[in-house]
């Protein structure tokens, strides 16, 4: 899919300030209110503990839990169709399409579906496809893809969705979030009453139940999953739970995790289509369950994991290298540190393996995440794994070897720096390195670089010490003289 | 009590006034540390980018110098979160390296950690009248889990007016190699940092890692910011020196 390497990609989008603007007020924004709101809540560490408790247990058992909801949505009625990949999964939901000689299909955001490319595949067949939340409406008019995973438009400014919603036939738009969002409940209102089949994704599939649970703001999904007749249902493999009342625990984790919301708008639980004598549902519900490299974690001790992610995207909110290049940078469907990590897993080989090197390993994802997936950790590891593939640069692991050749021994560490101090006087200036050319150009362009020191601290260690053994110890300044650690113990 | 100093590559190498610093305030605390010369580095620069067999060679260094001491003590968060976080992964391999390794974790700790929890100081008896901003480091905090200490030990500080930090939490763009070889983003997020270190209008800016206050300096630097960055340990020991010129600004 992407054509450049991360660096690049990430290059050109530190260059849009636009984007910058969008993605650091909003994210800004949704950091406050999760702050906020599970502080008021409380004891959020027990509940990410019981939410990850709970996520280990599903995934350890995913077998058990999936073959549960599987038959359960059959007994209820419903299809259940296993896709082993992409291609399968797009097939499947094509099929479904051309059987019902569907012409148009309305969707609910679904990152799954982004991930198979449906909305291509359908429209290859010639059916039109219409993106019916908000977020996911604008950026189709704008023929892009998502770059945040539950604020698919998060790069986009007020004024250009005025300009893309008035080329879309809106007359007399202003930026007012009414006025926008008018237009868009205008045109897609009819388009749900006219559309052969609804597609959505699911937030949780609850075992003992067959039970799709979805969690949406704005009530496109209960329309898109009612009035067509045909409801399809596009969910990865791993997004299982075992009952309703770990579903309470994720009521609470999900939308104070995503949007700092106490809780959502709409939680919408769907068994099998409608049944004789009911008011409203589909007739006919079909579930697609994704694999696409998902089980080819399970029993991997290093990345099992990511399995547990629930896409609330908390850890895209706090990620500082995020908020620099927004989500398109990241060349996947995927973006932030949850992307970094799932897409080299889920596509090895190496389009993607420069990923993982866009993060500074600051934790801050770890620290976010409400099922305390170790991103950070899995970002290193996934270094681990691209260098044994030998995906990593030639002169990197000679970099690597010579690091080690000099640090693995005192002495050579020692004289290394010894010969670095006489080879610096050719470039230091004003103690710091300020040529923008060399190899370490990509720190000096902005940044001055530091010198060796005259004296490494080894170096004068035989002085500090023989100077601070045969001196008396200083008298304590300040404090009537009495040593430091006497007054700071007395004053405890 | 034998307490080893760890004073990380870039301290030696770099900033040899901090380890000296640290060691100076520790001795009027009545600590005297030494300094076992087989140490060279936590071997991070090789284990982040993935070459595990490098960073285990160079890690074995403080394994092999650490054996004999009670506790070490260590001007960074960031290398002590490595050994902290990660040496339990990377001796996995065999067992006696996997229970050296073990032993180093428990005794281990990072510089205002060690002050704070071992020797139970949080008044060190310092006077230091500036205007301070404290930079929290990211490995120190999220990987060692040290918070609050450095503050404790600032607040503290006789005539120290301490100002938050806006989005102190952020990284400052450092990640070790990270800072070259994704040059451009780096310097965007440390660009932001300087940014809000300004608003603060701090003189000085504190921290406890080499790695961010090299970086944010660096980029300061280049500026011509007058913003003088120190070490937690460098701002102690000169705060308890009665003669220390005041020469907080340049």
């Amino acid at each position: 899919m992407s054509q450049t390497g991360i660096r690049e990609r990430a290059k050109s989008a530190l260059q849009d300030p636009l984007l910058q603007q969008a993605v650091q007020f909003t994210t800004d924004r949704l950091r406050t209110r999760k702050a906020n709101v599970t502080e008021t809540f409380g004891r959020w560490q027990e509940w990410r503990d019981r939410g990850r408790d709970i996520r280990a247990h599903t995934i350890a058992h995913l077998d058990f839990y999936l073959q549960q909801f599987a038959d359960n949505v059959r007994s209820a009625g419903g299809h259940v169709h296993f896709a082993a990949d992409a291609e399968e999964a797009a097939q499947a939901i094509v099929d479904i399409a051309k059987k019902r000689r569907a012409k148009l299909v309305v969707k609910s955001k679904s990152m799954v579906s982004e991930e198979i490319h449906l909305n291509r595949h359908l429209e290859d067949e010639g059916i039109q496809v219409v993106e019916t939340d908000l977020g996911e409406y604008i950026i189709q008019l704008a023929g892009e893809t998502p770059s945040h995973i539950i604020i698919p438009s998060i790069h986009k400014t007020r004024e250009q969705i005025r300009e893309l919603f008035t080329k879309a036939g809106g007359e007399n738009l202003t930026t007012d979030t009414k006025a926008l969002t008018g237009f868009a409940r205008r045109t897609l209102r009819t388009l749900f009453q006219s559309a052969d089949i609804g597609v959505t994704g699911c937030n949780f599939g609850i075992a003992e139940s067959g039970t799709v649970v979805l969690f949406t703001n704005e009530g496109n999904a209960d329309m898109v999953a009612n009035l067509p007749r045909t409801h399809v249902v596009i969910m990865g493999m791993e997004r299982i739970l075992p009952s309703f009342a770990d579903l309470e625990v994720f009521s609470h984790l999900l939308p104070k995790s995503a949007t700092g919301q106490n809780v959502i708008t709409y939680m919408s639980c769907f068994t099998g289509p409608r049944r004789d004598g009911e008011a409203d549902g589909a007739r006919e519900l079909h579930v697609v369950i994704l694999d696409n490299g998902r089980s080819r974690q399970l029993g991997d001790a290093d990345f099992q994991d990511i399995l547990h992610c629930i896409r609330c995207g908390a850890c895209l909110n706090v990620c500082p290298v995020y908020r620099q290049i927004g989500g398109h940078a990241y060349g996947s469907v995927y973006p932030g540190p949850v992307g970094a990590v799932l897409t080299p897993l889920l596509n090895p080989g190496p389009e993607y393996a420069d990923l993982p090197y866009a993060s500074s390993l600051c934790g801050a994802c770890f620290e976010a995440c409400p099922v305390q997936i170790p991103l950070h950790d899995m970002l290193v590891k996934l270094r681990r794994r691209h260098v044994a593939q030998g995906l990593a640069k030639r002169g990197e692991r000679a970099a690597s070897r010579g690091f080690r050749l000099v640090f693995a021994r005192a002495g050579r560490y020692r004289a290394i720096i010894r010969s670095g101090r006489l080879g610096q006087v050719l470039v230091a200036r004003h103690g710091g390195i300020d040529a923008r050319i060399g190899p370490l150009r990509g720190w000096t362009q902005t940044r001055r670089a530091p010198v060796l020191a005259k004296r490494s601290f080894r170096e004068g260690w035989p002085g500090l010490r023989q100077e601070l053994r045969q001196g008396n110890r200083p008298p304590a300044t300040g404090t009537e003289g009495a040593p430091a650690h006497e007054t700071a113990v007395n004053k405890e | 009590m034998k307490v080893a100093l760890f004073v990380t590559c870039l301290v030696d190498s770099l900033y040899p006034q901090v380890g000296e610093a640290m060691v100076r305030l520790l001795h009027r605390l009545g600590v005297d540390v030494d300094f076992p010369e087989q140490q060279t580095c936590c071997g991070q620069p090789a284990f982040n980018s993935g070459y595990w067999d490098d960073a285990r060679e160079v890690a074995r260094t403080l394994l092999d110098a650490f054996d004999p001491y009670d506790y070490v003590v260590s001007p960074s968060g960031s290398c002590c979160g490595m050994i902290y976080h990660y040496y339990p992964d990377l001796f996995a391999g065999d067992a006696e390296s996997r229970r050296r390794a073990a032993a180093l974790t428990e005794k281990t700790y990072e510089f205002s950690q060690f002050l704070v929890r071992v020797l139970e100081v949080s008044d060190v008896g310092a006077s230091f009248p500036a205007r301070a901003t404290y930079h929290p480091s990211c490995h120190g905090s999220r990987l060692l889990g040290v918070r609050d200490e450095p503050l404790e030990l600032l607040r503290h500080v006789r005539g120290l007016e301490l100002v938050p930090l806006p989005y102190a939490a952020d990284c400052c763009g450092f990640g070790g190699t990270f800072a070259v070889k994704m040059g451009e983003l780096s310097s965007a997020m440390v660009e932001d940092k300087v940014r809000h270190v300004e608003e603060t209008q701090a003189q000085v800016l504190v921290g406890t890692d080499m790695g961010c206050l090299m970086n944010i300096g660096g980029r300061m630097a280049r500026e011509g910011r007058r913003v003088r960055v120190m070490h937690l340990a460098q701002l102690l020991y000169e705060g308890t020196q009665a003669q220390h010129r005041r020469e907080i600004v340049g």
